[in-house]
């Protein structure tokens, strides 16, 4: 294990989460309030951390598999005690806890809050707060590729590999860094873009700021107490048009800017994912029909909904756990599905989904053929046994921590739709559940070791399990 | 003695070699007549074309007269044939080649049931080799003697042991250590030291003692006092999957690097408890990534002498690791040796030593006294084990009023079992084993070491 050189990316995290909060620094300067100190502190106490870790490059760059792992979890943890200052700071969150809660919410892109109210917090804070969405969608470390200027053996492909979420990770481009500068580039295009179809339906700039990253890292802090519920329906279109395709896998905007529009309408994953947004939006609007004066309300809360929660954004504009059971049940379902790999969205992934599907109609073959050969194939392409091997195993290990989490926050005595609701809301970084943390409801309710146990969930689930597990396995540490 | 040899492969020929020195009468058996003719015309013996287990040729090897039948062919079944064979047909000695781990757990059954004498195993003797080696990693190579209580050890002088410069008197003064230089290898040169013999940097020194002995004399010099605890063994051959048996058993952490897959596969069957990784081990980063750079030993067993001498050089450049290399074909040894790659196992040269062990034993009984005999130093010296059993005018004398040959070094004296390291003062007696270090070849009884 080359510790220096960890401790060397690590180092250069810290640095850019010092160049992340200065935002939230100058919102607090415009709007003169005093939480703004909060952050210069922790600013300060950033680059301190970063300049002892990232003053010297380590000669030795040996980078393997295993350090890209142990690095991008230690990175999401480190990033996410630092990103828990400012609301300690602030005294807007004066438990740690709760405050790391908050923060690993936020870079999870989860959504999950454990604030009664969020409004008459002060603007930077809630900056703050919103701003960690967006950091977390794309990933800091893709981020770090990008400006790093270092050349070594493959530990690009490590982190990259490490930190993007969907069964298999594919460059763009030849390099790692390029294809993390398109990346990037196609995320700030779309999150400008929002911003822009936003201000045009007249949301004050601060609101269509802060909404667009929760949209664009599919996080859902919101910063008003019903969340989008009270902007007009307009706003409310918008948002859910720009959930789904922060949902969609960023390969297909690269082929549309490539103009090569045949394979990205192609896409197999997206096909399905709209397909099944489509499903599911007319199954719920026409049970829900009866709550709303029209079929179209009807269709236009039911299309926000299952947008908001198979792209596990958690935005929410209707107060969906007063629904009759058809829709929450299906709305609960989506949250297992989760978006496409490749982009901002968390859940299982609907291709794993689809490969999933693929190997039980091949065994089904291969059981009337015994003889039979059925190569499984997405995108056209056959898919090598060690990428099913993996999704077979990503599943498996996906149920075991479900049950076992949703075990261990039992203990707190609640009801199992609200416990298992929890876990499903966090593990799948989407943020609101049903019942007592429902969408109108928050995660305050729960003890300190639930939250911990949620907090490890969030980072699981983004980080697709695998790299936090490795941090609790004696041969990752050990030096042979 | 009269000799019958099945097989005429490596093992085969260095026997051949080695037993042709030490006048035995010697047959070759081989169904390939060029090997045949090969051997009988390299060394002093009769070559027979045919099937070591058929009964005519066994009749035309002369069993009827054989003291000794080796069969070494490539096969298990056939040289446990010719064995079975040869016993029945005349009542000889007889020692088979048993290579297969299958049969390595039921041997003792093997041995019994049929009769044979001895049945070795090239892969199970080179993995103790390296068992050993692994314990002691100072040494280069470690010979026993006595039964294994003393040994006879072989290691580098490096600059921080303080050797250079200083005499034998002055190092093994301030050592006050229970054991004994016995000969110094400089360059090409070797030389059995007296007293004044001035040590360098970077000679080979060897060393005898007891077990003990040896341990504390290490301790003392302060050198890799490190104990080796896991080891990153490249090749999954038989050696390894011996050799790996008996690590995980003493608590080692074993690594095997193993390209063919379906061995992989079998390795992780007979071998739970070991990290198997199916890659090229001569790929760098491989190597690099399965923690190289902080294994306490390398391990080089592949089929490729070049590629384990190779990995041993790359090993030694990018960690601390004791390292061992395999070595299958025997040439160019004094170019390997210059290398400094630690230790070399030459798993062919083992079983011939293992088995003229045995055949000196045999003739002890009939006549020299010679228990062990060692070529070490690449045959430039010789340690020999003698048992005294008659008084003469060696025994009852102190050693320093003997007159002993030059370039001869009495080094170890066995008195029951208890390990005397001989001072001036000592006497050999009636009963006593001696351990004898010689540059001076041919020596047939404990009474050749006095000038005549």
């Amino acid at each position: 294990m080359n510790y220096p050189m960890i401790i060397y990316i690590v180092g250069w995290i810290f640095g850019i989460e010092a160049a992340l909060m200065s935002p939230s620094l100058i919102v607090a300067l415009i709007y003169r309030e005093r939480s703004g100190w909060a952050f210069v502190v922790s600013i300060a106490l950033c680059l301190a951390i970063a300049f002892l870790c990232a003053r010297k490059r380590p000669a030795n760059k040996v980078f393997y598999t295993r350090e890209g792992f142990v690095t991008v979890a230690l990175s999401w943890i480190c990033m996410s005690l630092m990103g828990a200052l400012p609301f300690v700071f602030s005294g807007t969150i004066p438990n740690m806890v709760d405050a790391l809660f908050e923060t690993v919410s936020g870079f999870t892109t989860t959504g999950a809050s454990i604030l009664p109210a969020v409004e008459g917090l002060p603007n930077c804070v809630l900056f703050w707060r919103s701003f960690t969405h967006w950091i977390g969608g794309m990933g800091v470390l893709v981020f770090l590729l990008c400006l790093l200027p270092m050349t070594g053996s493959g530990y690009h492909m490590s982190l990259m590999k490490a930190e993007s979420p969907g069964p298999s990770v594919s460059k763009l481009v030849p390099t790692v860094r390029d294809t993390a500068k398109i990346l990037y580039g196609i995320y700030l295009f779309l999150t400008v873009l929002e911003i822009v179809f936003l201000l045009i339906g007249r949301m004050p700039l601060f609101d269509a700021l802060t909404t667009a990253f929760g949209t664009a890292g599919t996080g859902g802090f919101g910063i008003k107490n019903d969340s989008i519920g009270g902007y007009s329906s307009y706003l409310q279109s918008v948002i859910t048009i720009f959930m789904i395709m922060f949902g969609v896998n960023f390969n297909v905007y690269f082929y549309l800017l490539m103009k090569k529009p045949r394979q990205a309408f192609e896409c197999e994953e997206a096909r399905w994912y709209l397909a099944i947004i489509a499903v599911a939006t007319a199954i719920i609007a026409f049970c829900i029909r009866g709550f709303y004066p029209s079929l179209r309300e009807a269709f236009h809360h039911a299309f926000f909904q299952v947008g908001s929660i198979i792209t596990t954004t958690g935005f929410a504009t209707a107060d969906f756990n007063l629904w009759p059971n058809v829709p929450k049940t299906i709305l609960v379902m989506l949250m297992f599905v989760g978006a496409c790999a490749g982009s901002t969205g968390g859940g299982i992934k609907v291709s794993r989904f689809i490969l999933l599907l693929r190997t039980i109609s091949r065994e089904m073959f291969e059981l009337l053929h015994p003889n039979g050969v059925r190569k499984i194939k997405l995108e056209g392409h056959a898919v090598d046994h060690n990428t099913m091997k993996a999704v077979n195993v990503y599943l498996i290990a996906y149920v075991m921590i479900f049950a076992f989490s949703v075990l261990l926050i039992a203990f707190d005595d609640y009801d199992l739709v609200t416990n298992f609701t929890a876990v499903a809301a966090t593990f799948n970084n989407i943020g609101p559940g049903l019942e007592l943390v429902g969408p109108t409801a928050n995660f305050s309710l729960y003890s300190s070791g639930a939250k911990l146990v949620l907090i490890f969930d969030m980072l699981a689930g983004r980080l697709e399990i695998f790299p936090l597990l490795l941090l609790f396995v004696r041969d990752t540490w050990r030096k042979f | 003695m009269y000799i019958i040899i099945v097989g005429c492969g490596k093992v085969g020929v260095s026997l051949a070699e080695r037993l042709s020195e030490e006048n035995h009468d010697l047959i070759m058996v081989d169904m390939n007549p060029q090997k045949v003719e090969n051997v009988s015309n390299r060394f002093d013996a009769l070559g027979i074309v045919g099937n070591g287990a058929s009964f005519n040729i066994q009749m035309e090897a002369g069993v009827e007269k054989a003291d000794l039948f080796i069969a070494v062919t490539g096969e298990d079944e056939l040289n446990l044939l010719c064995c079975l064979m040869a016993k029945r047909n005349k009542n000889c000695k007889t020692i088979a080649r048993v290579r297969n781990p299958i049969y390595s757990k039921e041997i003792g059954f093997i041995r019994e049931q049929l009769g044979i004498s001895m049945i070795i195993n090239p892969e199970l003797t080179a993995a103790r080799e390296i068992l050993k080696l692994l314990k002691f990693p100072s040494a280069i190579k470690i010979d026993t003697f006595a039964k294994g209580r003393v040994e006879l050890l072989r290691f580098r002088v490096k600059p921080e042991m303080g050797f250079g410069g200083k005499s034998v008197m002055e190092i093994m003064g301030k050592l006050k250590s229970e054991v004994l230089i016995c000969a110094v290898e400089r360059a090409s040169e070797v030389a059995i030291p007296n007293g004044s013999f001035v040590i360098e940097d970077n000679d080979i020194l060897s060393i005898v003692g007891s077990l003990e002995g040896t341990a504390d004399f290490f301790e003392r010099i302060g050198v890799r006092s490190k104990k080796v605890q896991n080891s990153l063994i490249v090749g999954g051959g038989t050696i390894a999957h011996y050799l790996t048996l008996s690590l995980l058993k003493i608590g080692f952490r074993v690594r095997i690097i193993e390209q063919k897959k379906e061995r992989c596969e079998y390795l992780c069957q007979v071998l739970p408890g070991a990290d198997i990784i199916n890659a090229d081990g001569s790929n760098e980063d491989v190597l690099l990534e399965e923690g190289l750079a902080a294994a306490d030993s390398l391990i080089a067993l592949t089929n490729m002498d070049e590629e384990n001498i190779f990995l041993s050089l790359y090993a030694k450049k990018h960690s601390n690791a004791k390292l061992i290399t395999k070595i299958n074909r025997i040439g160019f040894n004094d170019v390997v040796e210059s290398f400094d790659i630690d230790s070399l196992i030459y798993p062919k040269y083992l079983t011939a030593d293992y088995i003229l062990q045995y055949v000196r034993a045999l003739q002890n009984s009939i006549g020299s006294n010679i228990e062990t005999l060692y070529k070490i130093l690449d045959d430039r010296a010789e340690a020999l084990e003698f048992s005294v059993r008659e008084a003469s005018e060696v025994t009852d004398v102190p050693l320093m009023d003997l007159n002993l040959k030059d370039n001869l070094l009495i080094c170890c004296i066995n008195r029951g079992g208890t390990i005397l390291t001989p001072r001036g003062q000592n006497m050999i007696k009636v009963g006593d084993t001696v351990i004898i270090v010689t540059t001076n070849k041919g020596l047939r009884d404990i009474r050749d070491i006095l000038k005549a």
